[in-house]
């Protein structure tokens, strides 16, 4: 059940992303992330990470893509004209692309920890919510201060990024 | 049985598409959605390897999740930074077309 699952989510996933970057109308790409971010929170949900789940649809499927579909409005985007193709800079890509696809195969065949399955759990379908808190709280304090400066800092840089007399 | 290797499998073509994105489109935005599919593919690649390290008391790793939680708000500021930077070239040039910004080129 939950091997068929997960081939279904990875195919939804994969196929959303191909979408994402074929599709010439940045609306139409931006909601084939949406559904690649909803499919990939699914499969985080698989591997018994329902926290890290719910904060994948609660910050990219929300604040994320809202984000980018705002900004798509402001810039008023046609879809793209048909350019040219640059042949050398696509098939540079391409090689680019299949290198590191093959190379990425070879290294999961080598990988002894990949060929396991996955070691059984304590208890299941309990909330992870406490364990993950506990984790941030008592090993990353420092860290998770850090990052609340970084949200600051990046608040603060957008308003000064999009005011109007920028010099 | 699924191991280990499916998710990073999965997790591997995810960052592949995510990079042909950034390597063959040419719209700025395009390539920015592009740089966050390749985020979201090394963490799926955590979360796999928090669920297959299973501590002594037979939980999770938390500790990978909870660098994925900190690598979602790094990319949830990284978005916002981005597409501020994107409206003031947007403004200035009106364009978001790669070729057409080569004011630096040498």
């Amino acid at each position: 059940m939950l091997t068929i699952l997960f081939w279904v989510i990875s195919a939804v996933m994969l196929a959303s992303a191909v979408c994402v970057v074929a599709f010439r109308n940045p609306v139409n790409s931006a909601m084939s992330l949406v559904v690649s971010f909803l499919a990939l929170a699914a499969l985080f949900v698989t591997l018994d990470a329902y926290f890290i789940g719910i904060i994948q649809i609660l910050v990219y499927a929300g604040a994320v893509m809202v984000l980018f579909l705002f900004i798509i409005m402001l810039l008023d985007l046609k879809a793209e004209a048909r350019r040219s193709l640059n042949i050398a800079a696509l098939t540079g890509g391409l090689a680019v692309l299949g290198g590191f696809v093959v190379l990425l195969i070879q290294v999961i065949k080598t990988l002894p920890a990949a060929q396991q399955n996955f070691p059984a759990l304590a208890r299941t379908g309990y909330s992870d919510v406490a364990d993950v808190g506990m984790t941030l709280f008592s090993g990353y304090n420092l860290p998770f201060q850090v990052i609340g400066v970084l949200l600051l800092v990046a608040t603060v840089g957008v308003v000064i990024l999009s005011r109007r007399s920028l010099r | 049985m699924l191991t280990l290797g499916h998710y990073l499998l999965v997790s591997g073509l995810l960052f592949s598409i995510g990079l042909a994105g950034v390597l063959l489109r040419r719209n700025l935005l395009i390539i920015f959605m592009g740089l966050e599919l390749m985020l979201n593919a090394a963490n799926l690649s955590l979360v796999a390897f928090a669920r297959h390290g299973v501590t002594t008391l037979g939980l999770p790793d938390y500790n990978a999740q909870v660098l994925v939680f900190f690598i979602i708000t790094v990319a949830a500021a990284e978005v916002a930074v981005g597409l501020a930077i994107i409206v003031a070239l947007y403004r200035l040039r009106q364009t978001t077309h790669v070729e057409d910004l080569d004011k630096m080129k040498f």
